[in-house]
């Protein structure tokens, strides 16, 4: 068989307006917010104002005897179960429905309320007297592993969440042989995802069947069916989750929240659908963001730069339960190597529980402070080795075929090809500078989804089912979650692709769990991957029955090979003698009995390593200008080269670029959620600053495509890698212009001017 | 106690009665049920329920409903022409300017005020009229990109309207 490569495509690969497009430029796209039920009551949760605390006594008597008040519900109401995303380990199952007998962060709900309206909700749930008697209590992930912190969960000595070792090579050989070693520390900032749409859930009970519907702003229908079926303890059957439109989610929405375990408890118990709807406030305060870490890099290299080993120690701020924290813990260790060939590499991470509201698994997670560190001390490393920032990278590239050992292989990488352009392109693009500009340089790779299962799934990780109907429309049903990074539109053009059909044959039938098979949901870029790879052994299924038909239609001996494209099926080197695809589905169909002609396509990955089958890679810069009086930083101009394999959509590649840049560069240049004693300082789109239209630059951005054997048409991973360049890149450019070096991502103008003069008082030192 | 209020919502005149305190995104949501406007932020700072009053874009979470008594309110469903999408949800499709779409309507609307007044904006004027409008998937530039093609899309269509 001919090696698969590269090609031109009907579809794929064409720039394709999203599927998703009239519904959401009308407003007639429904998210869960848009929702409402006959008799539906509207429910509130009560939450702790402590970080940590004994509940003595919940009064509810004042809130239940409020007019318009239809039921409150505390932790002894609640069966009882506990739930989280790490299933495989209950251990790490630490969530509550409604906390019993303590609380454990500022806004961990106690009590919950359904009303009449949510007006009501709220007076009632300003009725509830709990009595606590506060505990001492931790915010900081080093003193939370003293002996003598207090601790947050009762089986976690030294609150000790998860802990993670990773090792190749010889180490400390690798450091006796180098050159040159630094060693630097780092404190990464939280930050939050900030999705619009604010977590909400709609939930409700029939209490004839003893069945559960829920509506979530969910960016996984399936996590929420096992997390509600663990926290309520109803078999998974039995609950039907359904993801209307998502208004987006970045990994703050993979966990089930109190929202949706609320709702449903309330249902059951009223007998009335239920409507739980986090604010603004709730949603900075009580939903999970991405962890402050406290990380120390050590590097050897030789003389020319050529790295020999790597030494990484970080310490996580969990705070109050694990959420996908431990697989970020593991996949910081992992990350921080890409995309550079590292002959001897240690990692330890903790992570701990302190008691602030949780970290999770936000957009690029694992990679995202790691790269800001590792980028920046390579930076450094180059400057001090007298070795040009590209060519240190190039040097270190990773290259097709390489493999960390027993980690993880890049089968696809155009990383070199990738540096190669950057590196004629930035100087056509950037031929002078000012005397207050600078360029600084980051590479990245990320997974094109995850192969752990810490969910504990038996199912495939992911499926999709055809069916072909009589007059040709094909109805693709899958699990597969599009939450705004557009996978809708690469769902109905791998099947069309696939089936040789058009995209607007193609009618979607989505996020319903009552309804298809499963898929794990969108996180760490895997739908793509493993979601197309379903749809296109589901759609090959179904072509290959229809080509079935058509070679006794046609009477063609075995040897002729019979293609499905443009709405024919014909002989691939005698495109004239074919039959139209219309008229062949309609023969099939009579021939199967009338049964319409279907496939069930699964994806799950085999023997790919630890981390992902494939991964995208590239490089950044950015060009920045740093104000030395006042340490203004803009970010003026930014270039990316960029491999993610075949290029599905275009529109949506460069869609999903420009979106993970926007929150790198926010990382970079303003995000941060400061707390005292785990209260969130800035809880409001007034204090918590996201950039807007103004403060973008524009993008440049060049594909270098790779073949990707392991993804549908060799497609693999597409954006989600470029978030983490993007604050090490702004932070190198300042470097390179000034001097200045960084320990946390965020250059605000007081952080870079105390850089800026240490790095002078170091000089003069000198 | 509640009052009357009388307003035309894309092109019916409404007859309501509402609390002095009730906000125009709770009657556009809540008593219309037009759900394509949209709240996010409670805190008037995000401006993605956007909605037009009298050819003026206005944050509809922050106007008492009795204010725009008497007034001419346009929603995002109130935009499509006979089915048809205006220039500006073409633009918007065509471009890729929304991800998962929710602060959509609001951008959308503030662009038809805005070309209204600006028929041939620059960059830098596109920017200055949308900076209140925080989209978190998109980066804006493809925003501005949309924004860019839907004025040249009324021109055009003004042209044509003109030789006819």
């Amino acid at each position: 068989m001919a090696k698969e490569k590269l090609k031109e495509y009907a579809i794929i690969g064409k720039p394709t307006p999203n599927v998703d497009g009239p519904a959401k430029v009308t407003g007639e796209a429904q998210y869960t917010i848009d929702m409402t039920l006959p008799n539906m009551l509207y429910g509130k949760l009560a939450r702790s104002p402590y970080p940590h605390a004994k509940i003595i006594s919940i009064d509810t008597s004042a809130a239940e005897a409020l007019p318009g008040v239809k039921a409150v519900i505390t932790g002894k109401d609640t069966p009882g179960g506990k739930y989280g995303l790490w299933r495989r380990f209950r251990e790490l199952s630490d969530q509550e429905c409604l906390a019993t007998d303590k609380v454990r962060f500022i806004g961990d709900p106690v009590a919950a309320v359904a009303a009449v309206t949510e007006e009501i909700a709220i007076q009632a749930v300003e009725l509830i007297e709990v009595e606590y008697e506060p505990l001492p209590a931790v915010f900081d992930p080093d003193d939370a592993i003293e002996d003598d912190a207090p601790m947050v969960h009762e089986d976690f000595p030294s609150n000790i969440n998860a802990t993670r070792h990773i090792e190749w090579g010889d180490v400390d050989k690798g450091f006796a042989e180098a050159d040159y070693v630094r060693e630097d520390d780092y404190v990464t900032q939280p930050i939050h995802p900030a999705a619009l749409e604010v977590h909400n859930s709609l939930a409700s009970y029939d209490k004839g069947t003893g069945r559960l519907t829920v509506w979530s702003s969910t960016q996984s229908p399936y996590f929420l069916q096992l997390g509600l079926s663990d926290a309520l303890k109803m078999r998974e059957g039995d609950i039907r989750v359904i993801k209307p439109h998502v208004g987006s989610g970045f990994g703050g929405k993979n966990s089930t929240m109190p929202d949706s375990v609320n709702a449903a408890l309330l249902s059951i118990k009223t007998g009335r659908p239920v409507k739980i709807v986090y604010n603004r406030d709730e949603e900075f305060q009580t939903t999970e963001h991405r962890t402050a870490q406290h990380m120390r890099i050590k590097l050897g290299l030789k003389k020319d730069g050529q790295i020999v080993a790597m030494e990484v120690k970080t310490i996580v701020n969990g705070g109050a339960f694990t959420g996908l924290g431990a697989t970020d813990l593991y996949l910081t260790g992992t990350f921080i190597t890409m995309p550079y060939k590292i002959p001897n590499y240690r990692y330890d991470g903790v992570r701990t529980y302190t008691n602030t509201v949780w970290g999770t698994s936000i957009r690029g997670f694992g990679s995202v402070p790691g790269k800001f560190c590792a980028e920046t001390q390579l930076e450094r490393a180059a400057k001090d080795l007298g070795v040009d920032p590209l060519q240190i990278r190039k040097m270190n590239a990773v290259y097709p075929g390489y493999e960390a050992p027993g980690q993880y292989t890049f089968e696809s990488c155009g990383l070199l090809p990738c540096i190669e352009k950057m590196e004629t392109r930035v100087k056509e693009k950037w031929p002078k500078l000012e005397e207050d500009e600078g360029i600084g340089f980051a590479a990245f790779a990320y997974m094109s989804g995850g192969i752990f299962n810490w969910i504990d799934t038996p199912y495939a990780f992911s499926s999709a089912h055809v069916k072909v109907n009589i007059d040709g429309m094909v109805d693709l049903y899958t699990q597969a979650s599009d939450i705004g990074q557009g996978h809708n539109t690469v769902a109905a053009m791998i099947c069309a692709e696939e089936l040789g059909v058009g995209i607007e044959d193609i009618r979607l039938h989505l996020g319903d769990t009552a309804h298809t098979y499963t898929d794990l949901g969108a996180w760490g870029s895997r739908e793509v991957l493993m979601n197309g790879n379903a749809i296109k052994d589901a759609a090959a299924q179904v072509k290959n029955k229809l080509i079935e038909v058509a070679r006794l239609k046609l009477g063609e001996n075995i040897a002729y090979d019979l293609v499905s494209k443009n709405k024919r099926v014909y002989l691939e080197l005698r495109p004239e003698r074919g039959i139209s695809y219309y008229d062949l589905v309609q023969d099939a169909i009579r021939a199967n009995d009338g049964v319409p002609i279907t496939g069930v396509g699964h994806y799950t990955p085999h023997n790919k390593g630890m981390i992902s089958p494939a991964y995208g890679t590239g490089i950044m810069a950015v060009k920045a200008k740093t104000d030395k009086e006042t340490g203004a930083v803009v970010c003026q101009d930014i270039l990316v080269v960029h491999d993610c394999g075949q290029v599905i959509n275009p529109l949506g590649v460069r869609g999903q670029v420009e979106g993970s840049i926007h929150m790198g560069l926010g990382y970079a240049l303003c995000e941060e959620m400061p707390m005292d004693e785990g209260n969130v300082l800035n809880p409001s789109f007034v204090d918590y600053k996201i950039l807007r239209t103004r403060d973008m630059p524009e993008i440049e951005f060049i594909e270098v495509p790779t073949y990707e054997p392991n993804g549908p048409f060799g497609a693999k991973e597409a954006a989600e890698a470029t978030i983490a360049p993007t604050a090490p890149a702004l932070a190198n450019a300042v470097f390179q212009n000034t001097g200045a070096e960084f320990v946390a991502p965020v250059l605000k103008p007081e952080t870079v001017l105390k850089a800026i003069r240490a790095a002078a008082a170091k000089k003069q030192g000198k | 106690m509640k009052k009357q209020l009388n307003i035309v919502v894309n092109g019916e005149p409404r007859e309501l009665y509402v609390e002095p305190k009730t906000l125009l995104l709770q009657v556009i949501r809540e008593h219309l049920g037009l759900k394509g406007t949209r709240p996010a932020c409670d805190s008037s700072s995000c401006a993605a329920c956007t909605v037009i009053v009298d050819g003026m874009a206005v944050k509809s979470c922050s106007i008492l409903a009795l204010q725009v008594n008497g007034k001419e309110v346009t929603t995002i469903e109130g935009l499509a022409e006979e089915s048809q999408l205006h220039p500006i949800q073409k633009a918007f499709v065509d471009n890729w300017a929304f991800q998962c779409g929710y602060c959509t309507s609001g951008q959308i609307m503030a662009t038809k005020a805005f070309l209204d007044e600006n028929p041939d904006p620059t960059r830098v004027q596109i920017q200055e009229a949308l900076d209140g409008h925080l989209c978190r998937c998109t980066a804006y530039n493809m925003i501005i990109e949309a924004v860019q093609d839907a004025a040249k899309r009324l021109q055009a269509r003004k042209a044509e309207k003109g030789a006819a």
